[in-house]
């Protein structure tokens, strides 16, 4: 009866140790998003068009850094007010002259990034950017969720641009 | 016709601003003009400002990545397919094999497909011609260029041009091909 009982525990350790350990190797095998994805970004250190549009009407002028990572023709076209091209964050020179640009700044300063080039699952730029920038031991980096694009999702919804370099 | 706009646009409610091309081609001035107010009157609400489409297409003189002249008023006559396009933008890449097919596919109707890179320089978007085997025109697009077309503030942007130089849709992001094709085979049978 004992050795029944015995085996009838061992059995169920054995069983729950095989279960957890195929939960564990299941999880490792899950789908993640790539690195150089816009879907990596926490969702915590994204912000919305609204949020900083309202954000940059109530601040200081230049209390936020708000840096395009995307496009330079577009950038031409139309950008966020006050806020500067450092290049294609998806490319290594877009990310050199990225980190050039914040080299002599406080990690503390807030920065939001955007792009906007593509539809935000899309987006070759503004992960590799923030990756960068949190690699540098920025800790107040926000991403601007642009779910379509610049042109729908902040200038057709009447926030203000400025144009040129 | 109305019908058919209007499923187009319930099908793809936020990415295709399509004019209408036939409106009216065969009956009076009034009936035209009837036709046109209908389809305004029908679609006001949902797209209050259709930049560019029914507006003759902005003309423009740019080089191609050989250096061979490129202007668009030359193309009267033939439905033109104007692709605003990155080699960062990987939709834009999607797109490509399908405009190539359409070039040859299509050649003969009197259709031609047209390219404009928004890359900062030309060798990138020359390599991606060479690796896509494009086989139509590519000219590199500036700022004033993306303005004059109502603003290109995002990739892809296609634009269809009928015959007679007007805009007849705009496509913005990806879009269904299905939806592209569509309309373009109604601009090459539309003589």
């Amino acid at each position: 009866m004992n050795g029944n009982r015995k085996v009838f525990w061992l059995s169920c350790f054995v069983g729950i140790m095989m279960g957890i350990s195929t939960h564990r190797a299941e999880a490792q095998f899950q789908p993640t998003p790539d690195a150089g994805s816009a879907l990596s970004i926490p969702a915590d250190h994204l912000i919305q068009p609204q949020r900083l549009n309202d954000l940059l009407q109530a601040s200081k002028p230049g209390s936020t850094l708000v840096l395009q990572v995307g496009s330079r023709l577009l950038f031409q076209e139309a950008h966020i007010p006050g806020s500067e091209y450092v290049g294609p964050g998806g490319q290594p020179a877009g990310l050199e002259l990225l980190r050039k640009r914040v080299a002599s700044l406080a990690k503390d300063q807030p920065i939001v990034l955007y792009c906007g080039c593509c539809p935000w699952e899309r987006c070759p730029n503004v992960a590799r950017a923030y990756a960068a920038l949190r690699e540098m031991g920025f800790n107040k980096v926000k991403v601007l969720y642009i779910a379509n694009n610049f042109g729908a999702d902040w200038v057709a919804r009447g926030y203000r641009v400025e144009k040129g370099q | 016709m109305l019908e058919d706009i209007a499923l187009r646009r319930a099908n793809n409610p936020h990415q295709a601003k399509v004019g209408s091309s036939q409106c009216g081609a065969s009956h009076g001035f009034g009936a035209a003009m009837a036709c046109c107010l209908l389809i305004v009157l029908a679609t006001a609400h949902a797209w209050a400002a259709p930049v560019g489409v029914n507006q003759i297409a902005p003309d423009f003189t740019r080089a191609d990545l050989h250096k061979a002249r490129v202007h668009l008023g030359d193309y009267r006559g033939k439905v033109v397919l104007l692709d605003f396009w990155a080699t960062w933008c990987a939709p834009c890449l999607l797109e490509m094999p399908r405009f190539v097919e359409w070039q040859e596919r299509y050649r003969k109707q009197g259709f031609q497909a047209l390219g404009v890179s928004m890359d900062d320089d030309d060798s990138s978007a020359l390599a991606v011609e060479k690796k896509m085997h494009l086989n139509y025109p590519v000219v590199m697009g500036d700022a004033k260029l993306g303005e004059l077309y109502g603003g290109i503030l995002g990739l892809p942007v296609v634009y269809l041009i009928d015959r007679d130089g007007v805009i007849r849709a705009r496509f913005d992001g990806e879009v269904d091909p299905h939806l592209i094709e569509a309309e373009l085979n109604r601009l090459l049978e539309a003589r």
